[in-house]
This record gives structure tokens, C-alpha cells and sequence, in this order.
């Protein structure tokens, strides 16, 4: 991408350089984030600081053993990590754009509500029913994020106040669908469960379900959409410059608004198969269920790749899912937002690297001349 | 009745609005030196999460207070560091900053409190005014309603409007926020401005935090701050990056606050508990896409600023 020789194409040497290049910074970002957290593992547990080495074994045992340990964990894990591939792809589209979409939180909610809603209906076989409550949930999710797109492309305002207070907007909708229209159920603070046939098929009794491999089949779509398609080279373009995008005929507005449906799309297809395959009915909400503000730091992580998204939903997803082990053992669950936050801080800081490859250039030249 | 009715609406509306003003306060400092501050909400968090623990461990509120205020400006320290040193997407490591401190705080209250969820209660800020004020109709009810935070507040609505427009101090502010270059030209230290800026930013911030745990209920709750950070920032961009509209918009969003509680009493006309839930995020949408009035951000707000650059 970065680099493109005389004939457009690359060595496959080149190729992998340039995957080890970009496989190199998220690992080190990891690394550095786990040594930080051992710290307060250590804090947690008043330990001296000669017992690093016990508290960094201690915090892989149990994060190991709270994800991936027995079948029954693995299978919880694989429930964690699900939505966060569909709300990390989503954050994706966004970042590629230039759009910072934080209301994929929101796109997330309508579409489990929209889910929740036609999963509802009777007497639909699973063929129909399924694939209706999915479509469901992506109309609900772009047209949820439209509305932030459209404003900003037509009126230039700001996407990210814009979505956040979507977000709100969205667990007021739920609310009041919820709790005072005829779908829920009286007297109680949740619609009613969706029939058999919307539900997604679970793996053996778990909550674990093939909505995964939507999820997998998802990423692998945005990937070839942004690379191999005009669509995805035009959303891209007006990410990397969008002055000159529109030099070379692109349209900034249209390719904006759309951007964000593409990426509401799939927050709202993550929402609809969580509600299918995990819920099965809707629940008023006090506060949002966070996977699309997890799925930031999936996308940060992965360098907003849909693919790398999928490894670093597993990371994020088996941390989650570790967290009820941890405070098991006396480590408070917070250390798991801990982790995340020094990942996103150490994602964001590549200047660092620039800094010193821009160093490394003007050595050179001054060696030169 | 109905007097009373009207004055203890405009009080609890004060109270309610005096942690968003001081966020909004400091998100108009921050932005007006070219910092987008999304960190606001994370900063309102340890503040309110120091503001109980200063209190706790020394028993005084005004040293709770102090704990807040250093708490929020170490946390916009690092949010200057990494967007104005390591020039960091400002709206990525304010993300960052917000899951941090959320996440910090409550591994501190299980680490210093032992038991999850909400911290011991403590002695809020003791606010006494004296008998004759307090007997002055309507007036006196009114000052009897709110706190100390509340007066604060308003007096630094004030004085950050003189500040930003009026002193030298505040031209600099808006300079570098403006044209970063031409105020680097002219000898102003733009990365010095800016760190200045966050931080007070930060301390703002954490006071907002301490007038939300200390000013009511003397306690810190999880989720207690509750997106007042994100409020904050839509204030500031409703109330056009100036402390008095900003003041406006806090007011306005406080009242829908208020309102709701007020408007469950209603028989005659009853509208849906969301629909005032609602009402301050849709305002806020409106406002954004010029529906009421135009709203024009600092020029360089969100741009990094890389000396020598072109």
C-alpha cells in the first residue's frame, strides 16, 4: 500500500516485511500494556517488587485458565469475543474514512432491538426468519448511522458528538419500546423471548454460536470490499487525503455517508446476532453494553485491518471473559479495562516511530551530503 | 406555592448543572488552545473518586477538594503529553484516557475501600448560609436550595470569560488554538500554551467530579459520573466554544434533568419518562447542524501542531 514499485506489484520478501512491520507494533503494544498491568496485579495484591516475575505468571495463569482452561471456557470465550469482531470491522470502515464512528455502540443497540422486535414474530420457518432478523438488524444500524454521516457530510458537524449522542438516543428508544409500548412484557423490564426459529444455533448447550462465523465471514467481505473493489478503494481514498480524492473524482460527501452505513451495518448485524444467539430478548438498559466501545480499541489494534481484527477480538474477548477468574483470585476485574487502555494509548503514540524514522531519513541525508 | 415550586426548580436545575459547568469550562480552555479534550469525562471520574478519598483519608472536605483538582490535572497532563507531545489522534488517546480512569477508579475503590461498586460515604462540603439571607423570600430559598460548588461555578463562568477574552493571557489561547503558526512566529510558546490549557482543563474537570460526588452525596458510585464528561463537551460546542454560552447550554441541559424528575408528578399531560431523557441529545444534534445558530470550533481544534512544518 505504502509503497508500490515500477510494475504495481509487490515481492512477496516485500510483502512480508511489510506484514512483519505491521504485526510488530501491536505486539510490542501488548507486551508493553501486560508489563504495566503487572503492576497493578502487584498493587493489588502487596506484593514487593521482587515478586514481578510470580504476579506476571500468576495473571497468564489466570487469564489462561479463565478462557481457554476447560471446552465449557473456550466456548464462553468464543461468546465474548463475537461481537467485538462485528463491532471492531465496524470501527474499521470508519478509521480507513477518516470518520471516528463512536456511536458503533449505539448502531450495536438498534440492532439488537430490531432483532428482538421481528424475532418476535410467529409461525416463520428458521430459512425466513433467520435471515430476516439479520437484515433487520442492518437496516436498523445504517439507518442509525446515517443520520450522523449525512449531517456531517452535508453540514461538515462533528460525527463524533453527533454518535455519541446517538448513543443516548438509542438506549432511550430501547427504554421506551421496552418499558411502555405493548412489545414488552407487563410488568417486567424486557420484551419476550424470540421465537426458535430466529434464534442462531447454539455449540453444545453453551452460549457460544455460529454467529462467530458470520462474524469471520464479515471481516473477510469488508476485506475484499475495501481492497479488491472501487467502493473500498474510494472510501479509502477519502481517508488517506481527501483533497485529493476529490481531485481525482471522487466524492468526499457520498463516500462519507456511506462509510458510515457500511460501518452501522455491521455494528447492527453484531447486534442482532448477539440478540439471536445470546440473548434472545431485549432488556431495558441503564448503561450501554459496551461492545462497540470495546470494539475501538479492537480496530486500534488490529491498524483498522477487518482480518487483524479477528485476532485482537480474540485477545479482547478471552480478557473479558477472563475477568470473572481474575476476581476470583483476588484481582479486581478493572485490570482488563487497564490492559485495554494502555494498548489504545500505545496504538495512538506511533509518532514515536515516525519520530525516529524521520530521524534515521535525516541522518542519512546529512550523511549524504 | 406555586413560588416555591418555580424557585426550587431553578435551584435543583443550578445544582444539577454545576458539574457539567465546570467540565464545559474546562473543555472551552482546552479547545480554545487547539486540544479536542474527550477525556473530560475520565478526568470528572477521578475527581470524583479523589474528591471522596481526600475527604476519607483526612476528614476535611477542602482537602478532598485539592485531591480532585490534582487528580484531574495529572490525568490532562497525560492527555497533553500524548496529544501535544507525542501528537497522538487527540480523540483516540481521550478515548484511551476515559476507559483508564473509569477502569482506575474502580480498582481503586476495591483496593482502598475493599468491596466493589461504591466507596464509604463521607462528609460532604458543610454549606451553612447564615439566617437572615436565608429568610429573604424567594431569594433566600433559592440560596438555601444549592451549595458552595454552585457558587464557584458561576464566579468561574466569569472569570474564564474575562480570562479567555480580556487579558493578553487569553489572546495567546485563542492564538495558538487559531493559527498556531503565526502565534509561534510572534514568539508565543504554542506547546507551553497548550499544556497550560489541558491542564487547567483537567482541574476544571476534576472540580466537576468533587461537585458531583461531594456537592449531594458524599460518596463515589460506579458509573456515577454517567457520560456528564460527553454533556460537558456538547455544551461547549452549544454554548459556541465561549463560557458564557457554554454556561447557557448547561443550564438548558441541567433544566431537562430537573424537569423529568419534576414532570412524573403531571397528571394533566404526560409524556413518555424518554422523551425528556432525549430532549437534551436532540437539542444538542440540532444545535450541531445549525438548525439553532451556527457554531464555528477553533481553527486548529484536533490538529497537532509540529514546529517547522509547513
Amino acid at each position: 500500500m505504502s509503497r508500490i514499485n515500477t510494475t504495481g506489484k509487490k515481492s512477496i520478501g516485500q510483502i512480508t516485511t511489510e506484514a512483519g512491520k505491521s504485526v510488530l507494533f501491536p505486539l510490542l503494544a501488548i507486551v508493553i500494556s501486560i508489563f504495566v498491568a503487572v503492576f497493578f496485579v502487584m498493587w493489588a495484591k502487596s506484593y514487593s517488587i521482587l515478586q514481578y516475575f510470580t504476579a506476571l505468571t500468576e495473571l497468564f495463569r489466570i487469564i489462561w485458565t479463565g478462557c481457554f482452561g476447560d471446552p465449557a471456557t473456550t466456548l464462553n470465550t468464543i461468546m465474548f469475543v463475537t461481537p467485538l469482531i462485528f463491532t471492531g470491522v465496524a470501527h474499521s470502515v470508519a478509521f480507513r474514512t477518516g470518520l471516528f464512528n463512536i456511536g458503533v455502540e449505539g448502531q450495536f443497540i438498534v440492532g439488537m432491538l430490531a432483532c428482538s422486535l421481528l424475532g418476535l414474530i410467529p409461525g416463520l420457518s428458521p430459512v425466513i426468519h433467520i435471515p430476516l432478523i439479520l437484515i433487520g438488524g442492518v437496516v436498523a444500524g445504517s439507518l442509525w448511522a446515517a443520520i450522523p454521516g449525512y449531517l456531517k457530510a452535508k453540514v461538515g458537524t462533528n460525527e463524533v458528538i453527533n454518535t455519541i449522542m446517538m448513543n443516548y438516543l438509542s438506549m432511550a428508544l430501547v427504554n421506551f419500546v421496552v418499558l411502555r409500548t405493548a412489545f414488552g412484557e407487563k410488568g417486567k423490564a424486557n420484551t419476550p423471548m424470540i421465537k426458535d426459529s430466529a434464534m442462531l444455533m447454539n455449540f453444545s448447550g453453551s452460549r457460544a454460536n455460529v454467529g462467530v462465523f458470520i462474524a469471520i465471514a464479515v471481516a473477510i467481505f469488508i476485506a475484499w470490499l475495501l481492497w479488491k473493489t472501487t467502493i473500498g478503494y474510494e472510501v479509502r481514498a477519502v481517508g488517506i487525503n481527501p483533497y485529493g480524492a476529490e481531485y481525482g473524482g471522487v466524492n468526499i460527501a457520498k463516500n462519507t455517508v456511506l462509510a458510515m452505513v457500511i460501518s452501522g451495518a455491521i455494528a447492527g448485524l453484531g447486534g442482532a446476532a448477539h440478540v439471536s444467539g445470546v440473548m434472545h430478548q431485549q432488556f431495558d438498559l441503564t448503561t450501554v453494553p459496551g461492545f462497540g466501545f470495546d470494539g475501538i480499541a479492537v480496530a486500534l489494534l488490529a491498524k483498522n485491518h477487518p482480518i487483524g481484527c479477528i485476532a485482537s477480538a480474540v485477545l479482547f474477548g478471552a480478557l473479558n471473559a477472563s475477568s470473572k477468574m481474575l476476581q476470583l483470585n483476588d484481582i479486581p476485574k478493572e485490570i482488563v479495562y487497564l490492559i485495554q487502555a494502555v494498548i489504545i494509548i500505545f496504538v495512538a503514540t506511533d509518532y514515536i516511530v515516525r519520530y525516529f524514522a524521520e530521524k534515521k531519513k535525516k541522518k542519512e541525508a546529512m550523511g549524504n551530503a | 406555592m406555586h413560588n416555591f415550586l418555580i424557585v426550587s426548580i431553578i435551584a435543583s436545575t443550578l445544582r444539577v448543572a454545576t458539574p457539567l459547568i465546570f467540565a464545559a469550562l474546562g473543555g472551552v480552555f482546552s479547545e480554545k488552545s487547539g486540544v479536542v479534550n474527550i477525556g473530560l469525562e475520565g478526568m470528572m471520574v477521578v475527581g470524583a473518586f479523589f474528591g471522596v478519598y481526600g475527604t476519607f483519608a483526612t476528614g476535611s472536605a477542602f482537602v478532598g477538594i485539592a485531591f480532585a483538582i490534582i487528580a484531574g490535572m495529572a490525568i490532562a497532563a497525560l492527555h497533553a503529553f500524548l496529544s501535544i507531545s507525542l501528537k497522538a489522534d487527540q480523540v483516540v488517546a481521550g478515548t484511551a484516557i476515559n476507559l483508564f480512569c473509569t477502569a482506575f477508579a474502580s480498582f481503586l475503590i476495591m483496593r482502598i475501600f475493599h468491596k466493589g461498586g461504591q466507596t464509604d460515604s463521607v462528609p460532604t462540603l458543610a454549606y451553612n448560609p447564615p439566617k437572615f439571607i436565608t429568610d429573604i423570600p424567594v431569594i433566600g430559598q433559592l440560596i438555601a436550595g444549592i451549595n458552595w460548588f454552585v457558587i464557584i461555578a458561576i464566579v468561574l463562568v466569569f472569570v474564564s470569560y474575562y480570562v479567555i477574552n480580556k487579558t493578553a493571557f487569553g489572546l495567546r489561547i485563542r492564538s495558538v488554538g487559531e493559527h498556531p503558526k503565526a502565534a509561534d512566529t510572534l514568539g508565543i510558546n504554542v506547546y507551553k500554551m497548550r499544556y497550560i490549557c489541558v491542564i487547567i482543563s483537567g482541574a476544571l474537570a476534576g472540580l466537576g467530579g468533587a461537585a458531583l460526588s461531594l456537592g449531594i452525596a458524599g460518596v463515589y458510585r460506579e458509573g456515577m459520573v454517567a457520560g456528564r464528561g460527553f454533556i460537558a463537551l456538547a455544551a461547549m460546542i452549544f454554548g459556541n466554544w465561549n463560557p458564557i454560552g457554554a454556561f447557557g447550554a448547561c443550564l438548558l441541559f441541567a433544566f431537562g434533568e430537573a424537569f423529568q424528575i419534576i414532570a412524573q408528578g403531571f397528571t394533566a399531560f404526560k409524556l413518555p419518562n424518554e422523551v425528556y431523557t432525549s430532549l437534551p441529545y436532540l437539542l444538542t444534534m440540532l444545535a450541531l447542524a445549525g438548525f439553532v445558530g451556527k457554531t464555528t470550533p477553533p481553527a486548529a481544534s484536533g490538529k497537532p501542531y509540529e514546529k517547522g512544518q509547513r
